[in-house]
């Protein structure tokens, strides 16, 4: 039994960066009828549930080829809750990047500046995403992060494959399964629910109250130009939000016993011609 | 570079609504031509020129199937390395043409590859790309309204890019409806040619495996969906359902729940992580109406929904609904539907005559 | 990889955090690990703590140990149906050496006692349950958590309270045949401080600690407690399990009928249900008590079985406390024998002893069976009441003395006066 604290760190196997988010537990969400925002005070949070299924591939990777797995993020200093349970569940460091200036960014600033971070943190394989966030939903900071750092990206992946220096992610896209394969390092992006993400253990929260594994780094540590980041750097900004205005609708509920009532909905049907008999 | 474009005094203002046509196994996407429809609305009211823009191989044919379906020119880029879509020859050829022809705007069917391509390309030339639209509109200042759907579907957000050219945005699949043919349409085809080395091909497909099952295309197109939630209890009782769509000739869908749950595959889900659909009857069973689901049905030209709780939030939303236990109700509504249908097929003989009844044979 | 620590505490409730505590300050790298996901969460009871350990344990705990009330005023009340005969105890003199008891929530006070061990330079780790040892050559060398994870250790305190899973995994004792297994249910009733205080006559961070008797359970073996925190009542039964199945009752509905006493009524009137929570409790007879150490292995608190039940309540997190510290002193005396073997733990008994834990345990070992006498939570608690009854009542018709009224009672239920005797004497010397 040896101890990781004596150990000089060995680089041997892959080295996968997963990029992730914080995102606001999806069910709590709920929208404040006099500002029309949604209410982030007091709601909980959690790891963008695609990052999870990211890791955890990222996890298994780590199993089957030795390595590590680090994790990245860019956000306020309240995403070292899901930094901290990223390393509990498993992960061996973590880094955020946090900074006023990277407030209001959209997908372009957020690709650049991960992809800074991703530079700084310096040689790896494969540098893992969710397929997209739960509470932005765009799915482009992944293949944003590829077109910056100008690599092979494979998307949508429920499977990931490593064959050497070469990695194969099957994508799920509408007609079957595609399997791409490309040349390490790449990016690629996971689906959410392609596998089952890992709980945090013992072991984790130990290293984690441990301390010293997460790594804060600020807009300028990566040398970003103030221009390219934040509200300034985001060619999109969200000029209004309304409230969704669903279409009224009839509503005729039928509480009579299954017979009468199946024959009553089946008459109201045949009436709107929907039922072709 | 784009970014900083609208500084240059002496080039003219970017100009023209480009549409990204997606060929697929030699076909047009049904996205692609659902945002033709939607782009040539666009271009009116901006009066400006509607392109199409579409790289692949041996798909001319495609070019003119885009013309009579309402573009006016299509820039055409044929090289057998485009023959399917990969991400990087595909932003080469997106961004070698935007770099050169200027447009305003560019729209994207918001397909798997369409979101792959969108989100690569928009880092690479630096400029605004608004996902999964649901609308467009034109600002009094000119400028594209990108709206799309935040906060769970609760709410719709207006996107702008006000400074950055070209705007672009990729557009939900199913949203907009298909714009009528028509064969007598001219325009013009621009062939192009955008050099493709091998470094650009850095990756391959090593495999495609074709899904076999009907319904996961289907329910994409169906005119009829039969959702089933996590009141069916188990696996099996959408065999229940698998029943009813083929009566009306419709698919099975799903909320999220039996999916999690493995009961089905992913491809059946309907709602906010999963797929929207606009079919003309969208019967929910044993769903309860979570905004999520909604999100992904809402605009179904009618909803059903069979529900054993009153107060489920499925039936503020149904034009019909059956308050009652799914595993009678579901039954009767086959049963009945089927007499229906027997009736229908020889009107006039005595039940036991009917073809399917047991007593004919 | 594997992380190792000195002492792994398994539990964060009293026997575990004051375990945890100590073991840190003798200079034990410690890891204290929780399954709730806060200690405190998981654990109920009456909602008294006599304070003696924790005068050991810390020398100012007093300053920010969340008190509800300090115990003032006891009262022990035989209740029949509607009648409700009691005496209370209350004393301007403080007990020597400071306050006897006090009130508490066990959220608040698990989470301020595992906070110390904390300072004290514990590792606390929560939502985890350890749910076996790691064992190699004979000997436990550490924890494991679920098919994959393990910590090592020289020494596991087990802590895990009542259920005792890792207790059966370490051999420590078979599969749980509890001689007695009760039930105890407690509810929260919201009242305003102001309103406790006038109707206990309570001064501010004075409480009142009362059991009743009697019809309280109604006629089921155990009774009731009572005991007044800041600005709510806990009130609730301790009650057979047996007895329970036996008539087919629901011990909620146990609760509420007692609630409804009218005597009840009168002090809880007004006040709102807050929070409701039952626990099985299984109890060892004396001799049924785990073996409480092994080569790597102490065990420590309920899941040593440290627990006395009175019949109203159980008196239980003194004894873990002391019982932590006398835990973290049998390591520190195998640490300096050479190692954490089951001979060199065996100093835990001395320990224990020296704080009277065993000693009250042995004592009050015969008081489950004397409470196995169902006459007295029905028959003596009436009789008393009509005894009173007959006492107070003035109509005219002539007054007996006391004695006669007691003996002209016990002719009227047919009681054997000589049964009575016994029952006294062996309750006596039972408590």
């Amino acid at each position: 039994m040896t101890d990781v604290s004596t150990e000089p760190p060995v680089r041997h196997g892959l080295r996968i960066i997963v990029c992730i988010k914080q995102v606001p537990k999806a069910q709590e969400l709920s929208v404040d009828p006099v500002t029309k925002t949604l209410k982030r005070v007091g709601v909980p949070s959690e790891i963008n549930p695609p990052d999870q299924n990211a890791l955890e591939m990222a996890f298994q990777l780590r199993e089957k080829h030795g390595g590590e797995v680090l994790v990245l993020s860019m956000g306020p200093t309240a995403f070292d809750e899901s930094l901290e349970r990223a390393i509990a569940m498993g992960a061996d460091r973590a880094y955020l990047v946090t900074d006023r200036a990277l407030g209001g960014s959209d997908t372009v600033p957020t690709a650049l500046t991960l992809s800074e971070a991703i530079h700084k943190i310096g040689a790896y394989d494969l540098i893992l995403c969710g397929e997209e966030t739960t509470d932005s939903s765009t799915g482009h900071v992944g293949p944003g992060i590829a077109g910056h750092l100008d690599l092979p990206q494979i998307t949508y992946c429920s499977r990931v494959e490593v064959h050497g220096t070469m990695v194969r992610g099957t994508r799920m896209v509408e007609d079957g399964d595609e399997v791409w394969e490309g040349p390490m390092p790449a990016v690629l992006t996971v689906n959410f629910g392609c596998n089952k993400p890992r709980q945090p253990n013992l072991t984790g929260k130990i290293r984690v109250k441990r301390g010293g594994l997460v790594t804060h780094w600020s807009a300028s540590d990566l040398g970003l130009d103030p221009a390219h980041i934040g509200l300034r750097g985001s060619p999109t900004i969200v000029a209004k939000v309304d409230t969704v205005q669903l279409p009224q609708r009839k509503g005729r509920i039928f509480q009579e016993e299954p017979a009468v009532a199946v024959s009553l909905l089946l008459e109201a049907l045949r009436k709107d011609g929907v039922i072709p008999w | 570079m784009v970014t900083g474009e609208a500084a240059a005094p002496a080039k003219p203002p970017p100009s023209g609504v480009w549409v990204f046509l997606e060929a697929r196994r030699g076909a047009l996407r049904d996205v692609s031509i659902q945002l033709i429809g939607e782009g040539r609305r666009i271009a009116d009211k901006k009066k400006a020129i509607l392109s199409g823009v579409l790289p692949g191989w041996e798909v001319e044919h495609l070019a003119r199937e885009a013309v009579e379906y309402g573009v006016d020119d299509v820039f055409l880029v044929e090289d057998p390395r485009l023959e399917t879509y990969l991400s990087r020859p595909y932003t080469k050829v997106l961004a070698t043409l935007i770099r050169k022809y200027r447009p305003e705007i560019v729209l994207f069917g918001a397909s798997k590859n369409g979101r792959d391509l969108g989100g690569r390309l928009h880092a690479t030339i630096e400029t605004g790309l608004a996902a999964d639209c649901v609308r467009f509109d034109v600002t009094a200042e000119g400028y594209l309204d990108m709206i799309r759907p935040a906060f769970g579907g609760k709410s719709l957000a207006h996107i702008h890019c006000e400074k950055h050219r070209p705007q672009m945005a990729s557009a939900r699949v199913n949203v907009f409806q298909r714009p009528a043919r028509d064969p007598t349409r001219t325009g013009r085809i621009v062939r192009e040619k955008v050099d493709l080395v091998d470094p650009d091909m850095d990756t391959r497909i090593f495999e495609f495996i074709e899904s076999q099952r009907r319904e996961t295309r289907k329910i994409d197109e169906a005119k009829v969906i039969i959702a089933g939630g996590f009141g069916l209890g188990n696996p099996k009782n959408f065999g229940m359902l698998e029943e009813l769509a083929e009566l009306l000739g419709g698919a099975v869908g799903s909320s999220r729940k039996p999916v999690d749950s493995g009961w089905v595959p992913k491809a059946l889900q309907v709602g906010q992580t999963g797929k929207t659909v606009r079919p003309d009857v969208y019967v929910a069973i044993g769903i309860s109406g979570a905004v999520q689901h909604l999100a992904g049905m809402q605009e179904s030209a009618k909803i059903v929904a069979i529900n054993i709780d009153p107060k489920a939030a499925i039936f503020e939303v149904a034009d019909y609904g059956i308050v009652g236990d799914l595993f009678e109700v579901v039954p009767e509504l086959i049963r009945q539907l089927r007499a229906l249908r027997d009736q229908a097929a020889a009107p006039g003989l005595p039940a036991a005559a009917r073809p399917g009844s047991p007593a004919a044979g | 990889m594997v992380e190792r620590f000195d002492a792994i505490v398994v539990g964060a409730g009293p026997a575990g955090s004051a375990a945890a505590l100590v073991l840190a300050r003798k200079g034990f790298s410690t890891l204290l690990v929780e399954r709730g996901r806060a200690p405190g969460v998981k654990n109920m009871f009456g909602g008294r703590i006599y304070a003696w350990p924790l005068v050991e344990l810390l020398a100012d705990w007093e300053k920010d140990c969340p008190v509800e009330r300090f115990v003032t005023k006891e009262g022990i009340f035989f209740l029949t149906e509607d009648s409700c005969l009691g005496v209370t105890y209350e004393s301007p003199r403080p007990p020597e050496g400071g306050p006897a008891s006090f009130i508490a929530t066990r959220s608040k006070f698990d989470a301020w006692l595992a906070k110390k061990a904390e300072e004290a330079g514990a590792m606390l780790v929560t939502g985890i349950r350890v749910d076996g040892l790691w064992r190699e050559d004979g000997r436990v060398r550490g924890v494991t958590v679920g098919a994959d994870d393990r910590v090592a250790s020289e020494l596991v305190v087990i802590a895990e309270g009542a259920a005792m899973g890792l207790v059966r995994k370490a051999g420590l004792r078979g599969d749980l045949e509890p001689r007695e297994v009760s039930v105890g249910v407690k509810e929260t009733i919201e009242l305003p401080a102001e309103t406790i205080h006038e109707r206990f006559g309570l001064a501010e961070r004075e409480g009142a600690a009362y059991v009743y008797a009697g019809r309280a359970s109604l006629g089921l073996r155990g009774g009731g407690f009572l005991y007044t925190n800041k600005s709510s009542i806990s009130l609730g039964l301790v009650v057979s399990s047996e007895d329970l199945s036996l008539r087919r009752m629901e011990v909620q509905d146990l609760q509420t009928q007692f609630r409804m006493h009218p005597a009840i009524q009168r002090l809880t009137k007004g006040g709102k249900v807050v929070e409701y929570s039952a626990h099985l409790v299984p109890e060892l007879a004396w001799n049924m008590m785990p073996r409480l150490v092994a080569d790597g292995v102490i065990v420590v608190g309920d899941a040593a079985g440290f627990l006395i039940n009175n019949g109203y309540t159980f008196r239980g997190v003194d004894l873990a406390i002391a019982s932590g510290i006398a835990a973290a002193e049998a390591a520190e005396t195998a640490r300096a024998a050479g190692g954490m073997s089951a001979v060199n733990l065996s100093a835990y008994d001395r320990f224990l002893r020296s704080r009277n834990v065993l000693t009250d345990l042995e004592r009050f070992s015969r008081a489950p069976l004397y409470l196995k006498n169902t006459r007295l939570f029905d028959l003596y608690p009436r009789l008393l009441i009509e005894i009173a009854d007959r006492v107070y009542r003035v109509d005219g018709t002539g007054k007996e003395r006391l004695a006669e009224a007691v003996l002209e009672q016990l002719r009227a239920e047919d009681v054997p006066k000589l049964r009575l005797l016994r029952d006294l004497l062996a309750g006596a010397r039972s408590m």
